[in-house]
This record gives structure tokens, sequence and C-alpha cells, in this order.
């Protein structure tokens, strides 16, 4: 049995969460409201993370657009996704929601614009 | 001179909030001043996620919670003015700015609400010793270096101060590829939220050293490395504990304070703790038809609670501007943080005008565990609520009941306070 202790990420809260693992049964103590179980199973199972950056732009009215995966990639997918977002440039102008890497790594994610950017 | 019924001091979050609710109250003629070439504010280099659960109850990025609210405005034909800076407001209410198309005006606003947000607490008021070389940067400079002006702002980093905005800078340099060596705390606590410690420190095994600080910067053109000690319980540096890094950034995250120039020029009461202005249950400072908001106020963690906050503010200045001046010797009851409850947001309560709830927002002075936070009218116990974990990082609130005062007619005093057992 392997028992580990997590933070609750799933709202600002952060409870302390417990989580025992005996094989297929997972149990989750600590938590306050059920997304806390959701989250401490996902997270000793297969966690995920949002990732968020910024991709270069051509003639923009800023030099960056933020940008985030449109929804979580595997935690272990982080750095190849940031590679991707890394080596990719953007020209303005660039819109709120717009696929900028259709499928980012091979985790078929896409990555979109946070913000827009007008062209200079 | 010119007169608009409200005028908003700041168009960020707290700004662009405020200013939707008084248009949903009724008030046409608003205008909001911003000194920077956009709305939005520190939103548009706040890149991470988490925002907006709260209000919106998804996970938005800065920039994206900020184009939500910048909607609202746009869709309502709120009037703003861009690259212009507020230079004084009056008691009178009369509100200089400058900016380069009509250059110094005055205008008359009805109501006035400051939105002005924070700055952040720079080197200079560390009192750390040593150099001064290039290199040291408040994590927000960094953070807008990065995200919007696309500099790399450093290879080798250590981080002092814990602060949310240090440990979301630890993340985002480490996933552009610099080292975040050490993230150093002079408090045996984090300042930041805990999500921030698990998603920005642990994701990336970057140590969190508590009760630790600088106390030697070296390097004379750039930066080449710092001094950790250990500290004691009175902060003061343990000998025989230093620890070197070479490093080429700092980033200093050591605490936010609210920019209130405009707030005292104008000549409202301060509070000592918050660094904000004193306000009612109206969010109105005690300079009448003068309303407060957002991380002028106090500095918040959540930028959820600041539209909240702003939103009160907004509609409560529209009453005020369509209603006049509230009754004169009203029955104002004072609210007192003690016992480990370090100040209260609204410092005063209108009993007789009060809205049916009013929240009181509060923070508290050190870590506790299963205490209890107590309210007492006068000397009466009224509610006692237990807490698992109470944190100075992470903002408390209660909620006064209009109802509750029923039976209090004579109230001089609300308390705020923690209890063990």
């Amino acid at each position: 049995m392997e028992t580990r202790n997590l933070i609750c990420i799933g709202c600002p809260l952060g409870c302390p969460v417990t989580v025992t693992i005996d094989g297929d049964d997972i149990n989750v103590t600590g938590n306050t409201c059920p997304r806390g179980a959701d989250y401490a199973k996902k997270e000793v199972l297969s966690p995920t993370r949002i990732v968020t950056s910024s991709i270069r732009v051509n003639n923009g009215v800023i030099a960056r657009v933020s940008v985030k995966t449109k929804s979580d990639i595997p935690k272990s997918k982080i750095f190849d996704v940031m590679k991707e977002i890394q080596a990719v440039r953007a020209d303005a102008p660039v819109a709120l929601g717009q696929v900028l890497i259709k499928d980012c790594a091979g985790t078929g994610v896409e990555i979109i614009a946070t913000k827009s950017v007008n062209r200079l | 001179m010119t007169h608009h019924d409200i005028v908003i001091i700041g168009g960020g979050p707290a700004g662009l909030s405020a200013a939707a609710a008084a248009r949903k109250a009724g008030i046409q003629d608003i205008l909001i001043l911003e000194r920077d070439g956009v709305l939005g504010g520190i939103l548009n280099q706040c890149i991470h996620n988490g925002f907006g659960l709260h209000t919106f109850k998804e996970e938005l990025t800065g920039p994206e919670y900020a184009s939500r609210y910048i909607a609202m405005v746009e869709e309502e034909k709120i009037p703003y003015k861009l690259n212009t800076i507020v230079v004084d407001i009056n008691r009178g209410r009369e509100v200089t700015y400058i900016n380069k198309e009509e250059g110094l005006v005055t205008i008359q606003a009805g109501a006035v609400i400051l939105a002005m947000g924070c700055r952040e607490r720079p080197r200079g008021a560390l009192n750390t010793p040593g150099y001064r070389p290039a290199g040291i940067y408040s994590a927000g400079t960094a953070q807008r270096l990065m995200n919007i002006e696309g500099y790399c702002v450093g290879k080798e980093v250590v981080i002092l101060g814990s602060g949310d905005i240090g440990l979301i800078m630890a993340r985002r340099m480490t996933l552009e590829g610099a080292k975040v060596k050490v993230v150093a705390e002079l408090m045996p606590y984090s300042g930041g939220l805990k999500r921030n410690i698990v998603q920005c420190l642990d994701d990336y095994g970057i140590p969190l050293k508590l009760s630790h600080t600088i106390i030697n910067i070296e390097g004379k053109e750039r930066l080449t490395g710092i001094t950790l000690a250990e500290v004691d319980a009175n902060r003061n540096p343990i000998p025989g504990t230093e620890e070197h890094y070479s490093c080429d950034t700092l980033l200093l995250s050591v605490g936010l304070i609210p920019e209130n120039e405009l707030s005292k020029g104008a000549g409202v009461s301060m509070n000592r703790v918050t660094s904000g202005p004193n306000v009612d249950d109206c969010l109105e400072t005690e300079a009448e038809g003068i309303y407060a908001c957002g991380n002028v106020l106090h500095v918040h963690d959540l930028v959820d609670f600041v539209s909240q906050e702003a939103a009160l503010a907004g509609e409560n200045a529209a009453t005020y501007v369509k209603e006049g001046k509230k009754k004169e010797n009203a029955h104002k009851v004072p609210l007192l943080a003690e016992n480990g409850v370090r100040y209260t947001v609204p410092q005063v309560l209108n009993v007789d005008t009060m809205k049916d709830s009013v929240t009181v927002r509060f923070r508290v002075a050190d870590v506790y565990k299963d205490r209890y936070i107590a309210i007492y009218y006068d000397d009466k116990l009224i509610s006692r609520k237990k807490k698992k974990v109470l944190a100075p990082g992470e903002m408390e609130q209660v909620v006064l009941k209009k109802s509750s005062f029923e039976g209090y007619p004579e109230i001089k005093q609300i308390k705020i306070c923690t209890e063990v057992e």
C-alpha cells in the first residue's frame, strides 16, 4: 500500500488530501468537495497540466502573444510542448483564440492565443 | 470645467468591473482614465491560467479574463482615455489628468472610483547589503519583460520572496530554459497561494527555503552570485548557515503596496495595515463621493474578488450620483481586527443603510491551525466558525447579515478575531 500527500489545486482553497493506493483501490481523504477526489485520483494515475507561454509575433504592436494549450496535456510532455512553442513564430494580427499550433508535440492538443495582437 | 457623473482612475480589473457595474446601475456618463496604452492592467502580463474560477466558473489566463471585462466596457460603449495619467484628485472631486492630445485637463466628477492597483516593493526597501549590479528585478518587471516585451531575463536565477508573482516566474523562467536554483523566503511560511507552490515549484523540483534571506549580493557590472543564510525567530541571519549561489539574475517577490499617492493627495484617511484608504460598507472613503476598490484598497490574491469588490464600488457610486449624500449622523459602527486578524475591509459599517449582507474581507497575522474566527457585536459573541488552516497569504472573509443587527440598536463596535478553542 502506498500513501501520497497532495495539495488539491482544483480551486484556490488548496485542501491537503491524502491518497492511499492499494492495487486498483484508490482512496482519497481530506478533500472538501468532489473535485478534490477527482484531482487526487488523476494526479496519482495520470497527472496533466495546462501549459501557458508566449510566442514571438512578427510585426505586432507587442513582441509576444500569450498562448495556452487548449486543454490539459500529460505532465511528462510539458517540455516537449515548450520546445515547439519556442520554435514557432506568428504573424500579426493574431486574434484571441486563434490556433497557432494544431497538434503540439504529438499530444493532439492545440496551442491557442490568449490575447489578440494588432499589426504594427 | 467638463463634468462626468463617475470618473474611474485605472482601467485594470478593478476599474473595468466598477465601470460595468456603474453602467448596469443606470449611469450613462462614465469616464475611465488609464495610464497604459491598453486596458486590462496587470492581467495583460499574467499569462498563466487560474483566473476566473469564481466569476466565470472556468479557468482563464490573465489576458482572457481581462478581455471579458474589456468586452463588457466596449459593448456598453463606456468612454475611456488611454495613455492618460491622473496627476491630482482633490476632496471636491476635481480630477486633473495629462495626456499628449489634450495636455493638462481638470474635470469635475460626480463620484470618483479609485482603482489604481498596487506596485511591487523594491530592493531599496529591503536593506540587503552588497553591490548594485544589473540583473536584479522585481518579479513583475521580469514578468513584463519576458511576456510582453519578449526579452530573456536571465539564465541562472535566484528568487527572494515567495509571493505569487515570484512563484509564477519561477515556473515561467524554468519553462523558458532558465535554471531557477532556489526560492528563499524570510518568513517561516510562504506568502503565496498553496496551489502556486505545488504547480510552480514542486512540479519542477525547485527548492523553497523558508526562514532564509539574502545577506550579500555580488557582481559589479552584472550580478554574479548571492549569499543565502538561515534566519532565527527574530529574522536575524544565523552565523554558519551561509550558502553561496552563483546566478546572473535575482528576482524580488517581497510584497505589494497599494499605490495611493493620489488618494493621499485627495486627503482621504489611510489605513496603516492595508496601506489603502479606510472605507465603509459602500467602499466609500471618508471623503464624500470618493470610492476605492481592488488592490489600491488592499492587496488581493484573486482577481475574482477584485472584480466583485469593484462591482460593489461601481454600484454604490452610482447610487450616490443618483441619490446624493447619505444622511447626516448615520449610525456608523467601527470594525475592529483583533487577536490574529490584522485588518478588515471595510473598516466601518453603516448599520442603518447597509445592504442585506456585507462581505468583510481580512487577513490573519500568522499561520494558524484549527482556530476559530469569531465575530462579536460589542461583547456578545455572534458567530464562531472553525477553520482548519489560516494563513496570511490567503485572504479570508465573513458575511454580516443586516438581519443579525436586529436587537442591537445601540451597537458601538464589531470585533473580528481568531480564537483558540
